[in-house]
């Protein structure tokens, strides 16, 4: 930082010290707005796909920590997300009561139901979601979402779907059904949904 | 929302809001309470400064006034005065200033802005120091938040926090965005943009990347983002939820909660990526792990006594100990730079209310009145906190010092807004 001492008459600076002052100050600022192109063309990042694999060393190049006094901003703009693969036809939602993790027997036929179809086929996929109505914080409204979700997938492993076959992940409080926040809403907001990938 | 408060309208409003809620839509900063020390500080309109693209002299009132220790008192009779002239000390010391800032801001020849300022001490009538830059039209927040910075620091001995910047996420129909802006909510750059929930931002030590939760891929997965060209990285993909990331103070490493066990339990993993270690290993739910300041504790949330309290433990894992012991609902810990405060969000009758307990004495407080309080964070000199609330109905990001005595409503977003992270100082 320049420190101008007190009692310097500032305007008497000469100019060659004025640019010197200039050029540092915009350094100390870390703001410089040449520094990086501002009309780059945002990354363009499609959606993550293989939910098993650690991938933390791979994707895009690693980061440079050295860009600390850099305060420009790129924006990234993501596509929209794929598409649901179909799966067996009728219910595919499990709903929870209030602070429960529960798979109440009246969804016995459901599970029933998607068990069968992955059976019939090894190669079948399915992603239980697992959601929370809007009340909480929410990492840990992700991580109740998450119990209901793994409750959902277990009900389907003591049916004989291969562990494999399904993959049990939260959306937390982020997506929920409906949008009130009166007791019927929210009770359709606490639920786990099978989807095919 | 640029309103500010002379003396007596400030004093008008705060015999108003004895009798009535004071109206957010009108005013920026919320003082209540009594005995909080602040000091008298007179900041005169820079010369210049109508004919700038900012008020530079309101950017750093608005940056002071929101610290809480730091009270306007008129100026108006210097306004125009610039940095080399000397002021008649004896009508601010009539006004009860204890100090008085004037400055300039010039435009160049070549587009850029000649910033300069001087603060004074009006009771002494001495030069306390002052700076000059020159920079661009879009620097110009940023000088006037360093200034508000230096004379933060010269007043009150601490550090200040008006250039550090602030992430936070909001909603607009289906859009979520990432948002990077300057410490009062100004300013804010869209770092990412998605169709599907962005959640827990977390700023690296050094303040050139972000963490965070991305459902990009129709699951929870963690990205390491670099702020200034956009560059992303997946951190963590396993099997089942990936959140809650936070970094080690050092850097190299990052705890997250992952369910790729069956449980959500917190893992330790490599900033770089690889293979995780597991932490906790409780069968119930362990997340928002949080490090202690100096890195040797993770602080975190888990419900293994039947409802979730705030445990903490060693970095390595080992037998956590019970933090928070009153109430049924204690979630979103963060802990002072200093290491002597725990902020949290606890559910009191139903409403989620900012917390802060003194971790030495394990004294608890409530400071605010608000009931959807979230996400609270500690900003860098430890002196404010920001959070994520409603107010009047509507979603806000909102600063508050640690006694909860003064608050001022961040920006101007439309929308949700939620998920404030405050990063760290810069170089």
């Amino acid at each position: 930082m320049i420190h101008i001492s007190r009692g310097t008459n500032m305007v008497s600076i000469s100019h060659i010290k004025k640019l010197a002052l200039a050029s540092m100050v915009a350094a100390a600022l870390g703001g410089c707005a040449s520094s990086v192109p501002l009309d780059t063309p945002a990354v363009e990042d499609r959606a993550a796909s293989g939910s098993t694999a650690a991938t933390g060393s791979a994707g895009l190049a690693g980061a440079d920590a050295n860009t600390t006094n850099n305060r420009n901003v790129q924006s990234v703009d993501l596509s929209k997300s794929s598409q649901d693969k179909l799966g067996p036809a009728g219910e595919r939602i499990v709903y929870f009561d209030y602070d429960s993790f529960l798979v109440k027997a009246d969804y016995q036929g459901l599970l029933e139901t998607q068990a069968r179809y992955l059976k019939a086929d090894k190669a079948r996929k399915a992603v239980i979601e697992g959601h929370t109505d809007d009340r909480g914080g929410r990492e840990y409204n992700l991580a109740l979402g998450q119990k209901r979700a793994e409750a959902v997938r277990r009900s389907l492993g003591l049916l004989g779907v291969v562990d494999a076959q399904v993959e049990a992940v939260s959306f937390g409080k982020e997506k929920p059904a409906a949008l009130g926040s009166d007791e019927a809403s929210m009770a359709r907001n606490r639920r786990a949904e099978v989807t095919y990938r | 929302m640029r309103t500010h408060d002379t003396p007596a309208r400030r004093h008008f409003l705060g015999a108003l809001s004895l009798v009535a809620m004071p109206s957010w839509a009108q005013f920026r900063v919320e003082v209540s309470g009594v005995g909080q020390v602040q000091m008298p500080i007179a900041i005169a309109g820079f010369k210049g400064d109508d004919q700038s693209p900012q008020r530079i002299a309101a950017i750093v009132r608005d940056d002071l006034e929101r610290s809480g220790q730091f009270r306007s008192v008129d100026a108006s009779s210097a306004n125009g005065l610039d940095e080399s002239s000397r002021p008649d000390f004896s009508s601010f010391r009539q006004k009860a200033a204890d100090s008085l800032l004037t400055g300039s801001a010039t435009r160049l020849a070549d587009g850029r802005y000649d910033v300069r300022f001087r603060l004074w001490d009006v009771v002494k009538g001495q030069d306390l120091g002052g700076q000059g830059y020159a920079i661009g039209a879009s620097e110009l927040r940023l000088a006037a938040h360093r200034i508000a910075d230096f004379v933060y620091e010269k007043l009150t001995g601490d550090k200040g926090v008006f250039s550090t910047r602030l992430a936070y996420v909001t909603k607009s129909g289906q859009r979520h965005t990432l948002w990077v802006a300057d410490s009062d909510g100004e300013n804010a750059q869209s770092a990412l943009s998605s169709q599907e929930p962005i959640i827990s931002p977390s700023w690296s030590p050094n303040g050139s990347q972000l963490a965070y939760v991305s459902f990009e891929s129709r699951k929870p997965v963690i990205y390491v983002h670099t702020i200034a060209n956009g560059q992303r990285r997946l951190l963590a993909n396993f099997r089942g939820s990936n959140s809650a990331p936070c970094w080690a103070p050092d850097g190299s490493t990052l705890a997250v909660t992952l369910s790729r066990d069956g449980a959500s339990q917190i893992y330790a993993l490599d900033a770089k990526g690889g293979e995780p270690r597991r932490l906790t290993q409780s069968g119930s739910i362990d997340t928002e792990p949080e490090y202690s300041p100096d890195g040797k504790l993770i602080y975190f949330v888990s419900d293994r006594g039947g409802s979730p309290q705030i445990y903490r433990m060693g970095y390595t894992g080992g037998n956590p100990e019970r933090v928070t012991f009153s109430g049924t609902y204690n979630i979103s810990p963060s802990i002072s730079p200093d290491g002597r405060f725990l902020a949290f969000i606890s559910r009191v009758n139903g409403a989620f209310k900012l917390h802060v307990m003194e971790l030495s004495t394990g004294v608890v407080n409530a400071i605010t009145d608000t009931s959807a309080d979230e996400s609270p964070s500690f900003a860098p000199n430890g002196r404010l906190l920001v959070y994520a609330t409603q107010v009047q109905g509507r979603d806000a990001l909102m600063t508050t010092t640690l006694d909860g005595k003064i608050k001022a409503k961040l920006g101007q977003q439309g929308g949700d807004i939620r998920e404030p992270d405050w990063g760290p100082f810069l170089q």
